[in-house]
């Protein structure tokens, strides 16, 4: 069974790795060509403004979530009432599908019947909110969607992290009369390493591969404006018939999360080094 | 007398459930109280409503004479040990001793000076750079005092300091809080389940049961002259033997025990004669028990046959049954005792302690 999958995993994952080396078109051939699909790829306009927008959304959904799940995950913690109500709320959006979120967000958004149409049914005629028809403001929309779906996630992780946290830690920390916000912020916060990381490498690993909220919101557009890698190599498998560039575009995605994951595996080699010589 | 540590009619109530009732206390400037008992009896949580870190229900707490009750935990003057250490774990040692005092805004030299003075008192000089993970239990308490002792404070309040460490680093820890008590001189509120650290720190122990103390004595009262069954089972160890009976009353009280044996009171100090017959128990501690030839020169003595030897080295435990009651008494290491053997036992009445069975009081 282990072998199996592992087996699929790595054999297809070679085999796209090859095929980027080829000059595959609809079909698959081993005509190898060396690196001249990435160097195409490179030049392609559509994929460099996909890489520019997954960097963009990378770092402010990443980041919006951080901050904003520990925030929410501070306030959680101050043993509020319905607290399991609450956690359902903050959670829901991330046991729905992306595509159900995109359309919902589409709606929200959309300048006709969304937020700006009821905004001015209200009577504020100037009243204009529709990022995603602007081609400059679309990939924010995205953003915000991104965040709603992934926030509660964040803030569950943080919120198991600032429950293990020992609770004489901030009896001591009153003792010595450190403010609350300084103690979650300077105390707890470096405790949390390890929940941070967490959250961190699954946002990550949801950002590289983000597709189907991008489908149902934009479908890439306006224009090419909310293009994203994944979108790319999607599009040049099926309906562009370039499956070469496809790989090369897919193997350039698989990079960053080889690198994601060896960048934890070393931080967790480095801790229990640090573990044996104490 | 001004006192350094007074609660006045503390009640702490957790929904519907009482934990500690109408408590009062008065600790002396410079004492060194233990609060003991088992788990669940109230001693943690009263401690936690002197530091502040509980409110309080009814009552009031003075500390150095000012009403704390409302007070914010670091404006009461009062620093605080944990079992857990408590320590802040990215910090260094030095940085976990200051930290407090750096967001309370201090100097920078008079910060370095009490945490060079704190760590040349706890002799934790050379760890200063160092990080709680990479320090022994031992080392991690020290500190965590230390952390205490930067505030600079009047009163301490220890919470089960030892129960973290190993038997050893234990007496070698506890024998540190007693010497740094008789340097420092501060009042010190000690909580523990221990009773060895109760009887060598303490100097009065209170004796908590379901958030009601039994008893507030020096050591050696509360090992000997205890006030209820309660407290003459809860110190010693071994335990106190508790012989069931009844005691007739009369100028010259006698206790029958519920087989017959009549034993004699001699000195024993009544609280308060009884003027008629009570039902009563007597405890003895097994050390006050006596063999062979000392033995016949005790008020009361008997024919006991040994049923169990326990030797533990600095000295022995035997079982055997008094009055029909199973009775442990301590004799040297060196006596020769074995299983099956016959001997005469004895004691004085008046170094045990009578109990009415009834309200469990001494009498």
């Amino acid at each position: 069974m282990i072998l199996t999958a592992i087996g699929v995993f790595v054999v297809c994952i070679i085999y796209s790795f090859l095929l980027s080396f080829t000059s595959s078109r609809l079909f698959p051939s081993f005509d190898f060509i060396g690196f001249d699909q990435y160097e195409r790829l490179w030049s392609t306009q559509r994929w460099l403004v996909s890489v520019n927008n997954l960097w963009i959304f990378g770092l402010l959904s990443i980041g919006s979530n951080m901050v904003v799940g520990y925030l929410l995950a501070v306030f959680m913690d101050q043993r509020i009432r319905q607290e399991d109500l609450f956690r359902s709320i903050f959670l829901y959006p991330f046991a729905m599908s992306l595509v159900i979120t995109g359309l919902v967000w589409r709606w929200i958004l959309d300048p006709n019947y969304g937020l700006q149409a009821t905004v001015r049914g209200w009577g504020f005629a100037d009243f204009s909110f529709a990022p995603l028809v602007d081609s400059n403001t679309a990939i924010y929309g995205l953003v915000v969607a991104g965040i709603w779906n992934g926030v509660g996630v964040s803030m569950a992780i943080m919120l198991a992290g600032l429950r293990g946290v020992d609770s004489e830690i901030w009896k001591a920390a009153k003792i010595d009369g450190i403010p609350t916000w300084k103690t979650y912020l300077q105390i707890v916060l470096p405790m949390m390493r390890g929940a941070i990381l967490t959250a961190f490498i699954l946002q990550c690993v949801g950002v590289v591969r983000v597709f189907d909220l991008v489908v149902a919101m934009t479908q890439g557009g306006p224009g090419i404006a909310t293009q994203m890698p994944a979108i790319f190599v999607i599009q040049h498998i099926t309906d562009r018939a370039n499956v070469g560039l496809g790989m090369a575009a897919a193997t350039m995605m698989l990079l960053p999360v080889v690198l994601l994951l060896g960048l934890q595996q070393f931080i967790q080699w480095r801790a229990n080094q640090k573990r044996m010589n104490s | 007398m001004q006192h350094s540590v007074s609660i006045r009619d503390l009640s702490l109530n957790f929904g519907n459930v009482r934990v500690l009732e109408n408590l009062n206390l008065d600790i002396a400037q410079g004492e060194f109280i233990v609060l003991l008992g088992p788990s669940g009896c109230g001693k943690s949580t009263l401690l936690n409503c002197i530091a502040g870190l509980l409110d309080v229900t009814d009552g009031q707490i003075f500390i150095g004479g000012k009403n704390v009750t409302w007070e914010e935990p670091k404006d009461r003057g009062i620093g605080m040990v944990f079992q857990s250490y408590a320590l802040y774990p990215q910090m260094t040692v030095e940085r976990n001793l200051s930290f407090g005092l750096r967001v309370a805004g201090m100097k920078k030299d008079e910060i370095e000076k009490r945490v060079a003075r704190a760590a040349e008192i706890l002799q934790i000089g050379p760890l200063l750079q160092r990080k709680p993970v990479e320090l022994s239990g031992g080392q991690r308490q020290r500190v965590a005092i230390g952390r205490a002792l930067v505030r600079d404070v009047d009163v301490f309040l220890f919470d089960e300091p030892l129960s973290n460490l190993d038997a050893k680093l234990r007496s070698d820890l506890r024998v540190e809080i007693k010497r740094l008590h008789q340097r420092l001189k501060n009042t010190m509120i000690y909580v523990t389940h221990d009773q060895i650290e109760a009887l060598t720190l303490a100097d009065r122990i209170a004796i908590m049961k379901n958030g009601v103390i039994q008893q507030l004595a020096d050591p050696h009262t509360i090992y000997n002259r205890p006030v209820n069954l309660y407290v003459a089972g809860f110190i010693g160890s071994p335990s106190m033997n508790f012989i069931q009976g009844e005691l007739k009353g009369g100028a010259q009280p006698t206790f029958v025990a519920d087989d017959g044996t009549v034993i004699t009171t001699g000195n024993y100090q009544f609280d308060e004669a009884p003027a008629a017959s009570v039902k009563a128990v007597l405890g003895v501690r097994p050390e006050h028990i006596v063999i062979g030839e000392a033995a016949h020169a005790m008020p009361f003595s008997t024919d006991v046959e040994i049923e169990i030897v326990e030797p533990m080295g600095s000295d022995t435990l035997a079982w055997t049954k008094i009055a029909g009651h199973p009775v442990t008494f301590r004799c040297s290491s060196d006596t020769e005792i074995r299983v099956g053997q016959n001997l005469k036992a004895g004691f004085d009445t008046a170094r045990g302690s009578i109990f009415n069975a009834e309200t469990t009081n001494r009498v």
